[in-house]
């Protein structure tokens, strides 16, 4: 089958969908986005996170089918939807509500270039600037570069689902306490860091967010 | 495999009458992993997120009626005060991801006997209402709805409407064992509802037995005794020989088995430590202490 959605901002369709295929699988293998990662396909471990509609959900869950016609951010288009939302205020897509409409995070308008990840920027997104190894000169989500700051990043493989919660969390919470961190990111799972650095992030995030207001 | 995307409810009805093998996927939870582990290839998928009444709830004079749908992030954000034994098991179910995806229509659906909502459900009292094209609409009630180990009592042409639960007229409880907050399957569970309009106590437990069950004898016991020391109207500390002999009678009804979650024994044990928390918390709370709907997770 035929599937059209929304991926970071453009239209976009997969064709061949197998059925039983998950979101995860189309963004992945056919539309070449391997930001959102693979590992436990039952929804335990979080790496593969995207917002559906502006809901973190795990794309692994999702059937493709049910995709259609919905808004999908992934992390390969968080950098641009950070962007947006700092541009136009608090614009997100159905914030905590699942209420099904997309904002004006420059999603969904079309196919004028000027908003949104096309699928050839996202599929070559890389986090390199002048200096490859603090992030600056890129363009990156202020959660990307409190990861890269604070240390948070290891084998880096759960990195892109984290950086999804995360950046939600920040976008309904600016003043997060420790309790409202670790229930956020309670379904995405790391084995290397122990987890104390990644709370470190989100803090020194949810810290500069407060600075710019 | 067919993947079918009915726009309203009266399609997807249509649908189940015409394919009865069809699988019905909401939140997907359940289904995408089987899926995904190949333990499950359906002829035909049902996609009901089209179907925006499922997402909705209508709050009555009596009851809540709960769409299928309607994901667990919203029943603990925008319905604890109506079903708070509700609203705190569904704050234990898995992570935010999966919160903001699956609902109570699935969880029946499955009828698995760890299911979150289970005991809450039970507790509460509700009637869950299915429906087929042939037939109509009919409401099962919660004692009668599940059959065996993820057994349910619904046709193969009827599909989960909404739950019609009773609006929380006391205090309520959930408790729920496993090795985390997050991410667990229940390795037992325990809700508990006081009723002072019935001045009566409904409970429900979870993972001890081959399906979510009440412990009758238990309810029984406790609101003779409750009636019996006028409890209800003296609102006196409920005492420690009372709530010992309900854990006991908790911990008896379970029928529960060894596995890789837990043993028999310490599912026994741990349900009847459970009811007597719980017991103590929604009294507390009734007598007018403040515990409310605090308590677990």
């Amino acid at each position: 089958m035929r599937v059209h959605f929304t991926v970071n901002g453009r239209p976009q369709e997969a064709d061949d969908v197998w059925e039983g295929e998950s979101l995860l699988y189309v963004l992945r293998e056919r539309m070449g986005l391997p930001g959102s990662k693979n590992a436990c396909e039952q929804g335990e471990c979080g790496s593969c996170t995207v917002r559906l509609d502006g809901v973190p959900v795990c794309a692994c869950l999702v059937a493709a089918g049910q995709a259609e016609g919905r808004d999908v951010v992934t992390v390969e288009g968080l950098a641009d939807f950070a962007k947006q939302r700092a541009e136009h205020g608090s614009c997100a897509t159905g914030a905590s509500g699942g209420s099904g409409v997309s904002g004006a995070c420059g999603s969904g308008q079309g196919t004028s270039g000027t908003s949104g990840t096309s699928l050839q920027d996202a599929q070559h997104w890389r986090a390199e600037g002048t200096d490859s190894q603090t992030g600056e000169g890129t363009g990156l989500a202020p959660i990307q570069q409190a990861f890269i700051d604070a240390g948070a990043v290891q084998c880096g493989f759960c990195t892109p689902g984290l950086l999804v919660a995360a950046d939600e969390l920040l976008e309904r919470n600016d003043s997060p306490s420790d309790a409202d961190i670790r229930e956020a990111l309670s379904g995405n799972l790391c084995r290397c860091t122990g987890y104390e650095t990644i709370l470190d992030a989100v803090r020194l995030a949810a810290a500069r967010q407060g600075e710019v207001v | 495999m067919d993947f079918l995307r009915p726009a309203t409810w009266e399609e997807a009805l249509a649908v189940k009458a015409e394919h009865p093998t069809a699988v019905p996927i909401a939140g997907g939870t359940d289904v995408m992993v089987e899926i995904n582990f190949d333990h499950r290839r359906p002829e035909y998928l049902v996609d009901l997120n089209r179907i925006s009444e499922l997402q909705d709830w209508h709050v009555g004079e009596k009851t809540v009626q709960l769409g299928a749908s309607v994901p667990y992030s919203r029943i603990m954000e925008e319905l604890r005060a109506e079903l708070p034994g509700l609203a705190l098991a569904s704050h234990t179910v898995a992570s935010p991801q999966i919160r903001n995806r699956g609902g109570v229509g699935g969880n029946l659906g499955t009828a698995s006997p760890a299911g979150d909502a289970h005991p809450a459900l039970l507790a509460a009292d509700c009637e869950v209402e299915v429906e087929s094209q042939a037939r109509g609409s009919r409401l099962i009630p919660i004692d009668a709805f599940f059959t065996g180990v993820k057994r349910n009592a619904l046709e193969a042409d009827e599909l989960i409407k909404s739950v019609h639960i009773k609006k929380a007229e006391g205090p309520q409880q959930f408790s729920k064992v496993g090795t985390r907050n997050a991410m667990v399957i229940a390795v037992c569970a325990f809700g508990i509802a006081l009723h002072p309009e019935t001045r009566t106590v409904r409970t429900g437990i979870g993972s001890a037995a081959p399906t979510p069950i009440r412990a009758k004898a238990a309810e029984e016991f406790l609101n003779a005794a409750l009636e019996e020391g006028g409890f209800w109207d003296n609102g006196k500390i409920i005492t420690p020989s009372i709530a010992k002999r309900f854990a006991e009678l908790c911990s008896g009804a379970a029928n529960p088995i060894d596995d890789v979650r837990g043993t028999a024994s310490y599912r026994r044990h741990a349900v009847g430590v459970m009811a007597r928390r719980t017991l103590g918390w929604t009294w507390e709370s009734y007598r007018g202490k403040s515990r409310g709907t605090e308590g677990v997770a």
